[in-house]
């Protein structure tokens, strides 16, 4: 079986975000890039599935800017076989990116594609939802345990009363949550290898998907700076501190 | 070295030249001995997670060595570089400032204000470009000897081990992602780490490279990016300044360099000779900050980003030797920096190419030495070398000496003496309450207002992380000094020189006090490797891609 993995460049979740000057949307200039967190998971279950003998190729494919090769050459370096690039320096926004992700599964023809829950960036968690109906495929969702009876996924997510599970026949779409495993580290040996590694770059043009923008932003905020707390000497005080915020009737 | 060299099976990398520190020494090495030696193999070892996260520097750069290594990067300047303009050098008292005459080192004209960690990138890319191999967040964690006594040669380095758990001992334990560090054996290892590298560290203990020299001293530079309401900044504008809040017998000074964008850079630095043990280099920026010159130019702006390093200071007398079997020290790991004019990176810079070139000339390090002490960047040393050792006695003896020695021309038949860090602390019975710095020393908590409110939050914004499982990698010799010696002559200093609190007193739990160490915020600055009193505190890398992520400093 063929996996195919889609990883989104983002913002390191270390960095600070910082709202630009004009408010048009965030800094991005001299910022850390990297792996959206949950797509390296997703990497990592790839990785793991063929390990075990449960697939037998590993395609990590990204839209994005050029430099986000970067990050192909990381999960190529984690082991996966070959990356692609659909490069598209301006915003690609859900839709678009599951229109192509379909087309791109035409080309590939996988049996499993797995994808991050959402990315750090927009926060969005629309890709996975849309492209398993636009592909007419089963989806299992926030998964954060997964293993393979024959054609079957068997896929525990996590979801507000708990853990559910359930099965799903694939080829399917599953969206990876935090807790499904940790990924591994790159090792030195490995980056040199993933050098000589196939990566295609190919115009998003290519994939014939019409992207009209279906989200206009207005303006990037910084969220409000908070208050500082207040101390108060008695327990009346409290109760009458919170009585003035209006927190007690 | 590590317990995990027991039964673990490393994987070895052979390379023509290894080098250390993703800096501007290491790339111009890298860079200048692939234009020499195309068919060298070279690899680059940066110990953040990418080039750039770790370095910082104020940074006004004399654009020369740049131009000699990577004339296109005017084409292509880096995110931050502005041409440098007017300079403006003044004293403070607390409430005033009187202009003082530029000394002639620090005028600026034709040189650029930078980011350079944005300038590191650059070189990162350019070096990759010609096939040098750069592996960010992978630490140089020992060095690799072969042989002993007089025979004894460095033969590489080893990488850190990733996915280490602490379990109470020094070294940890693998944890299920572990995974060991590689071996890299190389004909050459190039350590270009910067100020108080840790492998420079043993190297220069292990081949006595100091033994010709005066003890090594230091600097501790702080530096915050700002942005300021529009209008308020002019681009290119240079301005230092000495005085308060440091008394006149404390070496130091401030920076504020005007950029583009209504953005500066805001930073101060401290020499880490100062005596008073009570004296908190972090609260001596911050009262700076809130001088009537500054609190105009910043309140109602906002930090962007902060951070901390330190600085080596010592210049020629201080400086090791440079080269030794298999390996040689460039830049800032041996100390290249020019403490009058304030700049260490065109140094950097000489020091590497001139490295790469005695390399690729003599096929081996050796005479690398001697031939960096005559050439323009040991040169511009000597001459200066008298300058920063005359602030020994204090600000104004230091300035006047300064002026002497800038008439002289370095020509003067003498050389002062430097003098240890470590040793510089004054027992607290000396020091308990006589002079200015102690008066300050007991206000340090005085009205501030603007950010970061204190050290833990600047630590937020120097984007620093590392895992909280990591064995510590500050490593304390023996804590039960802490809580009784060091407590009584000199009050615990690490708990206020360190830049972002990681050093704690806290409650034993039994009556007493004990030293907490909050690793994860460290951001490799090596204050306490330096300034610790009983030199104890043995700063070792963490696990690759920790520490600090700097954006733009």
């Amino acid at each position: 079986m063929k996996i195919l993995v889609g990883i989104k460049r983002v913002i390191d979740y270390n960095v600070r975000v910082q709202v630009n000057r004009d408010g048009t949307g965030v800094v991005k200039d001299g910022v850390k890039m990297s792996i959206n967190p949950f797509d390296e998971i997703a990497v990592e279950e790839a990785l793991r599935m063929k390990e075990r003998g449960d697939a037998a190729e590993v395609v990590v494919v990204s839209i994005g800017p050029e430099a986000a090769q970067q990050q192909l050459r990381t999960a190529l370096a984690m082991g996966a076989d070959r990356a692609i690039l659909y490069q598209a320096e301006e915003e690609v926004q859900p839709l678009a990116a599951a229109r192509a992700l379909l087309a791109i599964i035409k080309a590939e023809d996988p049996g499993l594609v797995l994808l991050g829950k959402q990315a750090i960036d927009d926060d969005a968690n629309q890709v996975g939802q849309m492209l398993a109906a636009l592909w007419d495929r089963p989806q299992a969702t926030f998964v954060s345990g997964l293993e393979f009876i024959d054609s079957v996924a068997r896929a525990t997510r996590e979801v507000d009363a708990g853990l559910e599970q359930i099965d799903v026949e694939l080829p399917a779409v599953i969206t990876v949550d935090l807790r499904l495993n940790e990924p591994r580290f790159v090792k030195m040996p490995d980056i040199m290898k993933a050098k000589r590694k196939p990566l295609d770059i190919r115009p998003f043009a290519e994939l014939g998907v019409e992207m009209p923008p279906q989200l206009e932003t207005g303006l990037h905020e910084p969220p409000p700076k908070r208050q500082g707390g207040i101390k108060v000497e008695s327990v009346e005080a409290l109760v009458k501190a919170l009585h003035d915020k209006g927190v007690l009737s | 070295m590590s317990e995990h060299d027991n039964g673990i099976e490393r994987e070895v990398m052979e390379y023509d030249f290894a080098i250390v520190g993703g800096g501007p020494a290491g790339f111009a090495c890298a860079i200048r001995l692939k234009e020499r030696q195309p068919d060298a193999n070279i690899c680059l070892l940066e110990k953040g997670a990418e080039v750039g996260a770790h370095i910082l520097s104020g940074c006004v750069m004399e654009p020369a060595p740049l131009d000699e290594l990577m004339a296109a990067w005017r084409d292509d300047p880096p995110a931050i570089c502005v041409p440098a303009g007017r300079d403006e050098f003044r004293f403070f008292t607390k409430t005033r400032s009187f202009r003082l005459p530029t000394p002639p080192q620090m005028h600026n004209a034709g040189n650029f204000i930078v980011s350079l960690g944005e300038l590191c990138k650059q070189l990162a890319a350019h070096a990759e470009s010609l096939g040098v191999e750069v592996f960010a967040g992978f630490p140089g964690r020992h060095p690799l000897i072969e042989g002993d006594g007089p025979a004894a040669r460095v033969i590489g380095v080893r990488c850190g081990d990733m996915g280490v758990e602490a379990d109470g001992t020094p070294d940890g334990r693998p944890g299920p992602g572990f995974a060991p560090g590689v071996d890299i054996h190389a004909k050459t290892t190039i350590l270009a780490e910067g100020c108080r590298g840790s492998l420079a560290k043993l190297l220069i203990a292990r081949f006595r490279l100091d033994r010709d020299a005066t003890p090594q001293t230091y600097g501790l530079g702080f530096k915050e990016l700002w942005r300021l309401p529009a209008g308020r900044a002019t681009p290119g504008l240079i301005q230092h300044s000495v005085g308060w809040p440091l008394d006149h017998k404390t070496y130091g000074g401030s920076f504020v360099y005007h950029l583009d964008e209504d953005r500066v850079y805001v930073g101060y630095v401290v020499g880490l000779d100062y005596a008073d043990p009570r004296f908190s280099p972090f609260e001596a920026f911050q009262q700076f900050k809130h001088h009537p010159d500054i609190i105009r130019l910043l309140e109602g702006g906002e930090i962007i980003s902060s951070g901390a390093r330190t600085i080596i200071e010592g210049g020629l007398q201080a400086l090791p030797r440079m080269d030794m079997p298999g390996a040689l020290l460039i830049g800032d790991a041996a100390g290249t920096l020019n403490v009058p004019k304030i700049k260490g990176v065109h140094q950097a810079l000489r020091s590497g190419m001139l490295a790469a070139e005695h390399l690729a000339a003599h096929g081996s390090g050796e005479g690398y030495d001697a031939a960096f002490r005559a050439s323009p960047a040991g040169r511009e040393l000597h001459k200066v070398r008298n300058i920063r050792p005359g602030f020994h006695g204090g600000l104004w003896l230091g300035m006047a000496n300064g002026a002497l020695e800038t008439v002289l021309g370095g020509r003067g038949p003498w050389t002062l003496k430097t003098h240890a860090d470590w040793n510089s602390l004054q027992n607290q019975a000396a020091t308990r309450a006589h002079g200015a710095q102690a008066a300050m020393a007991a206000h340090w908590h005085a009205e501030r207002t603007l950010a970061p409110r204190d050290r833990l939050a600047s630590v937020y914004f120097a984007n620093t992380v590392h895992e909280e499982g990591q064995p510590v990698h500050l490593r304390v010799a023996d804590t039960s000094i802490c809580a009784t010696r060091c407590a009584e002559e000199y009050g615990n200093p690490c708990t206020r020189f360190c830049p972002v609190g990681v050093y704690e007193m806290v409650d034993d739990g039994a009556g007493g006090r004990r030293l907490h160490i909050n690793a994860s915020n460290c951001v490799h600055c090596k204050a306490c490797d330096i300034k610790d009193p009983y030199q104890i505190i043995d700063w070792v890398t963490p696990e690759g891609g920790s520490g600090p992520n700097y954006q733009t400093l």
